[in-house]
């Protein structure tokens, strides 16, 4: 774009970043299905008790292992004789706050640390990295029911677990995109021109680093989702009689000689987030792409 | 070349110890008395005190990690509360039993996913691609337990081609070279892939991808070089990224096997960890935890210096 | 800054303390290493980025620095603005001493740089207008003040405001970029500007276009100019005094057109020499200079140029020569061909100046 033609342009409105990102989401239909997926899963949740579902607690002994498409039972009963739908809806709930909230807090834990250490750098940055790296010397299903097993069974030490297992993930992208912005001209300009390094990180560090982390913390949701429920199914998480996929997996799975397709279903549900998850993470991370 | 292989094994001495502290830690922070599952309800004080003195919980932590640390040193894991047995001697007869299930995993894995990110990243946005894609994505998507049960369903309840359970005749523990034992093999094998096929299939397409859009690859082309020999530097430029995508994913499958161990009950160390927590056996806990995080971070290294060695940006420092 | 034609609030320059014969700037002995890790069992080893360096600049002057890559240029304007600490030296703005009489708080609105990168120097987050106004913004003025007075300069570097205030880097092109950098320079109302190869990146008329803006300015805000590059033809276009520096130290100083019709030093005469003329009577026939440029880590012993100098002899290895004034117009060598009774064969004889 030559001076003379930009000059002579009529003024545009200019669009910023995330504006743009927001249009390229909005276009891509993958994205927006399982954008619409997660939604109705999460409303479903929510208003579970006002949407006139059988009682996810009540069973009886008769009604056990009854087939999908039993009437009164649109998916079935389980292995207590309590309605599969209602299990499933009310399951979504426990299953998606301990999926998603060691995602969130290691996000908020991780960011901090790697912003410190990839802006300080030095001594600090050694330290917090290092620590970092023992972690990382465990596999994060080892160290996830290492932890579960230590501090047992309950929704609260699973939610610790995990954020345990997250936190050195996101430290390590936060301190690696954090030390490539810090490094660039500008922000070379902005301490050239006398701003302190609290005034720095939050005009010029936070908003070009907090994307990428964003990004990766979304792919780990799906990870985090398996492992929850796989928690639960080891019997480290969530407690009978709470409704819970992973948990439903493990009650249900001497069930599956009997009833195989009722047994597989809270399995389907845990399937059906975590894809939707990647799908948009996935999504997210190509529209955020500069080079497109 | 051996000074980087020098450098690495110094750094990871400190890793090490570091683990091992971890895994002492994390079983002294288990709440509840070390001996309820070896004392009897009415024990009496002094006998309570007798054990506790024997199997050295009443000393300070510091010493009594530095006690473990040092009979781990010498071999001594201690031996199991359960069953009494030595736990070095269970764990590495578990593990060997994992490491068969990984390796049978890895290759079929491992295979498709090279082959699937090939294709896909050769023919890119076709209609090959988004389906080798669309498996790879949903390779990283599925909870593996959940799909051991299905495949269980499919094969053991409905067609009844394998079995469910087990890894020998009977669902016994024991494991043989034959292929009556293979059977038992096949459905704990493929349930384990297919995260690592997801994960190998995705990384290789991005890398083929990369490399065939930058610009050697044009010159090779304009040069006159067929197909077979740019697929030839191809292969070479991904190997070093892709084989340490592939030695992670090793390492994953061996210290995380529990969930599909348990949903097949194959005998390997993710099922003794898994009876090792709900049987409170410190000893059993603390040994199989601190092997397994040991051969991930021996298998890291041994990526790293393997990688070190076929990438000459490496190499050459 | 001297008083300007500026409509708006501007911040106030940094008091001219010293008067007119106080250089603005004085350089004395700048040093910094940059310790290199080496093999487990090896030595230690430096990078030997800036040696002692010493210069003033006069107020109102522009002093051009040019040298190759990896001779220390980029490295001195980063320690000048004091963007990475020095290992030693003074560093002295308007006769006060920075962080003595002169807090660094000061300096920052008495000198600021423009990058060579016109993309990586702006935050790509931040629209143009934002960009600018953030250095006054730090130094205490208000929001609408310091926008009024970003696009009053956008103004002045030939943009118009109400076209480019709200535009984002990625939507300009890479001279328009320069120019925000030169004006989120100038909105901090600095008396010395460096300017660290901020034409080298740019298309050839691009380029002409910005350099003559940068004339204006100078004259419009009574600047004093740093212009560092290493495009010979353009630090004699702009520049009043030269500095050459090879490997991490000054070779040659002076008035641009001496320095430039008489080079002294054989590096500033090889670097001439290298220059392509577009004359078919004046083609090179032999390299102007032969050899590697040396490794910056652990440079030749005694003058660092000894090694490819035509004109080299024993003692060249042995000790550093030092900057000797050749004439009474201010031009300097560090060559023991120019300094009399050196010990050199082409020297002159002790109580004569080279000719």
């Amino acid at each position: 774009m030559s001076d003379a033609a930009l000059q002579a342009a009529p003024q545009t409105k200019a669009r910023g970043y995330w504006a743009t990102v927001g249009r390229r989401i909005l276009h891509d239909k993958v994205s927006m299905a399982c954008a619409l997926i997660l939604i109705a899963i999460f409303l479903s949740a929510l208003i579970a008790p006002w949407l006139g579902l059988a009682d996810p607690y009540q069973g009886s002994m008769i009604r056990r292992l009854r087939h999908i498409g039993t009437p009164g039972f649109p998916l079935g009963t389980d292995e207590l004789g309590r309605d599969m739908l209602a299990r499933l809806v009310y399951g979504g709930r426990l299953s998606l706050i301990v999926g998603i909230s060691p995602v969130i807090l290691a996000f908020c834990i991780g960011s901090s640390l790697g912003l410190v250490a990839g802006y300080v750098g030095g001594k600090v940055n050694t330290a917090i990295m290092r620590t970092v790296d023992v972690f990382y010397a465990f596999p994060s299903v080892l160290l996830a029911i290492a932890i579960s097993g230590a501090l047992g069974a309950g929704i609260v030490n699973s939610i610790v677990s995990l954020t345990i297992v997250f936190v050195p993930q996101i430290t390590r992208v936060a301190e690696s995109v954090t030390t490539g912005v810090r490094n660039r001209d500008f922000v070379e300009a902005a301490r050239a021109s006398g701003a302190g390094p609290f005034t720095i990180m939050r005009v010029h560090i936070l908003g070009n680093v907090l994307g990428p982390i964003f990004v990766y913390a979304t792919g780990l949701i799906s990870v985090s989702m398996i492992l929850a429920a796989g928690l639960s199914f080891l019997g480290l998480g969530t407690k009978p009689p709470e409704p819970e996929w992973g948990l439903m997996l493990n009650t249900l799975r001497t069930a599956i000689y009997i009833n195989p397709s009722v047994a597989a279903l809270p399995g389907a549900m845990i399937f059906a987030v975590s894809i939707c998850f990647n799908l948009l993470s996935d999504g997210l991370r190509s529209a955020m792409d500069i080079r497109n | 070349m051996l000074v980087y292989v020098a450098r690495r094994i110094v750094y990871v001495i400190p890793i090490v110890v570091s683990v091992a502290l971890v895994c002492f830690m994390l079983v002294h922070i288990t709440p509840g008395d070390p001996l309820v599952a070896v004392l009897p309800a009415d024990a009496s004080q002094e006998l309570a005190a007798q054990l506790r003195a024997a199997y050295g919980f009443d000393r300070p932590l510091p010493v009594q990690f530095g006690l473990w640390l040092w009979r781990a040193v010498n071999g001594d894991l201690g031996h199991s509360i359960a069953t009494g047995r030595p736990v070095l001697t269970e764990v590495m007869r578990a593990v060997g039993n994992t490491v068969t299930l990984a390796i049978a995993a890895a290759m079929i894995g491992f295979t498709l996913g090279l082959v699937f990110g090939l294709i896909a990243g050769y023919f890119r946005d076709g209609w090959i691609d988004k389906l080798a894609t669309s498996f790879a994505i949903a390779g990283v998507s599925v909870p593996h337990y959940w799909l051991g049960m299905v495949l269980v369903i499919i094969f053991s309840v409905e067609l009844n081609w394998l079995p469910a359970v087990g890894a020998g005749p009977g669902g016994s523990g024991a494991w043989g070279w034959d292929w009556e034992h293979f059977r038992y093999l096949i459905l704990p094998a493929i349930t384990t892939s297919v995260i690592p096929m997801g994960i190998v299939t995705r990384t290789v397409r991005a890398l083929t991808g990369d490399i065939l859009s930058q610009d050697f690859v044009e010159a090779l082309r304009a040069k006159g070089l067929r197909e077979t020999g740019v697929f030839r530097h191809v292969v070479k430029n991904a190997a070093p990224t892709a084989l340490a995508v592939m030695g992670l994913q090793l390492g994953y499958m061996l210290g995380g096997s529990i969930l599909i161990e348990t949903v097949f009950s194959w005998p390997g160390s993710g099922l003794l960890l898994n009876s090792a927590i709900f049987q409170r056996d410190l000893p059993l806990l603390q040994g199989t935890i601190l092997v397994l995080a040991l051969f991930f971070v021996i298998l890291n290294l041994l990526v790293d210096i393997a990688q070190a060695a076929i990438d000459p940006r490496i190499k050459r420092g | 800054m001297s008083e300007t034609s500026l409509s708006v609030e501007m911040l106030k320059p940094v008091e001219d303390r010293g008067g007119a014969a106080q250089p603005l700037l004085e350089v004395k002995g700048l040093t910094k290493h940059f310790p290199v890790r080496g093999e487990l069992f090896s030595a230690r080893k430096t990078v030997r980025a800036v040696d002692d360096v010493s210069f003033a600049v006069l107020k109102g002057e522009t002093v051009g620095i040019v040298g190759e890559s990896g001779c220390g240029k980029s490295t001195t304007a980063r320690l000048l603005m004091h963007l990475m600490p020095r290992d030693s030296g003074a560093i002295v703005y308007d006769g006060m001493q920075v962080g003595q009489a002169l807090s660094l708080r000061d300096l920052r609105r008495g000198m600021q740089m423009v990058f060579q990168d016109s993309y990586a120097s702006l935050n790509p987050r931040l629209t143009v207008e934002e960009s600018i106004a953030f250095g006054p913004k730090v130094h205490g003025m208000a929001d609408s003040a310091a926008r009024a007075l970003a696009r009053e300069l956008l103004g002045k570097v030939g943009l118009r405001p109400e076209t480019f205030a709200n535009r984002y880097p990625h939507e300009i092109s890479g001279g328009q970029r320069q120019r925000v950098n030169v004006a989120r320079a100038l909105a901090l109302s600095p008396r010395l500007v460096i300017l660290d190869e901020a034409v080298s990146a740019l298309d050839k008329s691009v380029e002409a276009q910005v350099l003559n803006l940068l004339v204006d300015l100078k004259r419009e805000f009574g600047l004093t100019y740093l212009f560092i590059s290493h495009d010979l033809n353009v630090v004699r276009y702009i520049s009043d005094r030269v500095l050459v520096m090879y490997l991490g130290e000054v070779v040659e100083l002076g008035p641009v057109d001496e320095v430039w019709d008489r080079p002294a030093h054989p590096y500033t005469r090889a670097l001439l020499a290298a220059m392509p003329s577009s004359d078919p009577d004046r083609r090179t026939q032999t390299p102007p200079i032969s050899g590697d440029p040396p490794n910056p880590i652990d440079p030749p012993a005694g003058c660092r140029f000894h090694t490819r100098c035509p004109f080299a002899e024993p003692l060249c290895a042995k000790a550093t020569p030092k900057l000797f004034p050749l004439n009474s117009m201010g031009h300097q060598a560090a060559c023991y061909m120019a300094i009399p009774g050196s010990g050199h064969s082409r020297a002159p004889a002790k109580g004569n100046h080279a000719a």
